[in-house]
C-alpha cells in the first residue's frame, strides 16, 4: 500500500492515479477483511474501488487526463499539512492499545449490544443489529446526509445545463 | 463499447447476477455481512455497468431518470415512516419493538423496512450522480 501511496503522489497522468486509487481501495478492503470489518471492507470495495473510479473516469474524460504544472511551489500547504499530521499523530499517541479489551470504547455499551443484542433483535450480526436498531436515529442520519448529497449534485449540475440552454 | 460482442455477452450474463448479489446482501445482512447501504451499490454498479456496455440512453429506458429521481427522496421517507409508524403504534421515534405483537419480529420488521430505505437512497443517488456525469459528457 505504501508503494502505491508513493507511486499516486508522483504520477502526473490522471488516468493511471484513478487506476492506483482503484488498486489502493482494493488492498484497503483486503486490510479491513484482516482486521474482520467485513461490512466496511464491502463498501470500501463497491464504492472506493467500484463506483467512486467509475465517476473519476467519467470527470477525467471532462477535464483530460494530464495533471497542470502548479502555478507555485506549495510550501504553506505542505507546513499546514505537516502541522495537522503532527497533531494527528500527537492525538493518538495516548489512546489505548489496538484490540485492548479494557479500552473505554470496549467497556461502555458493547458488552450490552454483544450479549442482548441478538436475544432483543433476533439478528444474529451485531453490525446490523447496533446499525439499524440501537442506532437508529444515527443511520437515519447517515441516509438523510446520502440523500442530501445527491440533492446537491442534481441542484449544481442542472443549473449548469439550464444555463447553457438559455444562452 | 455498442459493438463489443463479448462484452455484450459477458454483461448480459453478469449484470442478473450482480443483482441477485444485491439482493443477497441486503436480505441476508441479518446473517453476514452487508446491508442496505452495500447492498444500494451494488445494484446500483450493475445499473452502471450495463450504460457503460450498452449506453446511456439504453440505461435510461431500463431505469428512468424520473424513477432514479423518485427513488432519492422515497428511501429517505420510507426510513422517516417507519419512524413514525412506532411512534403511530404507542413506542418512540424509531422504536421497532412495537411494530409487532412479538417484539423480536417487531425488531426484524423495523430493521427490514429501514434497510429497504436505505437501499433505496444510496442506489438511486449513486445512479442519480453518475446519470448527471455521464450526461454532461454526451452534451459537451
Amino acid at each position: 500500500m505504501a508503494v502505491i501511496v508513493i507511486a499516486l503522489i508522483f504520477q502526473r497522468n490522471l488516468f493511471s492515479v484513478v487506476v492506483l486509487a482503484g488498486i489502493y481501495s482494493f488492498l484497503m478492503a483486503t486490510v479491513l477483511v484482516a482486521l474482520d470489518a467485513v461490512d466496511v471492507a464491502m463498501t470500501e470495495a463497491s464504492v472506493g474501488a467500484g463506483i467512486s473510479t467509475v465517476l473519476l473516469l467519467g470527470a477525467l474524460h471532462l477535464c483530460g487526463g494530464e495533471e497542470a504544472k502548479p502555478l507555485q511551489r506549495g510550501w504553506l500547504p505542505l507546513a499546514v499539512t505537516l502541522v495537522i499530521v503532527g497533531a494527528l499523530v500527537y492525538g493518538t499517541l495516548r489512546l489505548p492499545a489496538f484490540s485492548d479489551p479494557h479500552a473505554p470504547i470496549h467497556t461502555h455499551v458493547v458488552p450490552r449490544y454483544l450479549e442482548q443484542g441478538p436475544k432483543e433483535t433476533g439478528v444474529p450480526n451485531v453490525v446490523t443489529a447496533v446499525l439499524a436498531s440501537y442506532r437508529g436515529y444515527d443511520t437515519l442520519g447517515e441516509t438523510i446526509v446520502v440523500f442530501t448529497a445527491g440533492i446537491g449534485v442534481i441542484a449544481l449540475l442542472r443549473r449548469r445545463r439550464r444555463d447553457k440552454d438559455g444562452r | 463499447m455498442k459493438r463489443e460482442p463479448v462484452l455484450r455477452v459477458v454483461g448480459k450474463m453478469l449484470i442478473p447476477y450482480m443483482l441477485v448479489f444485491a439482493l443477497y446482501v441486503q436480505f441476508h445482512g441479518d446473517f453476514g455481512p452487508g446491508g442496505g447501504f452495500q447492498a444500494g451499490v451494488i445494484s446500483a454498479a450493475a445499473v452502471i455497468f450495463y450504460a457503460i456496455i450498452f449506453g446511456l440512453p439504453a440505461a435510461r429506458r431500463v431505469m428512468p431518470e424520473a424513477l432514479v429521481e423518485a427513488m432519492v427522496a422515497a428511501g429517505a421517507l420510507l426510513y422517516i415512516a417507519v419512524g413514525f409508524a412506532g411512534l403511530l403504534l404507542g413506542g418512540n421515534y424509531l422504536d421497532y419493538f412495537v411494530l409487532d405483537t412479538d417484539p423480536v419480529a417487531g425488531q426484524h420488521r423495523g430493521i427490514f423496512w429501514v434497510e429497504v430505505g436505505v437501499l433505496v437512497t444510496v442506489s438511486g443517488v449513486m445512479l442519480k450522480i453518475f446519470y448527471m456525469f455521464a450526461g454532461r459528457q454526451r452534451e459537451d
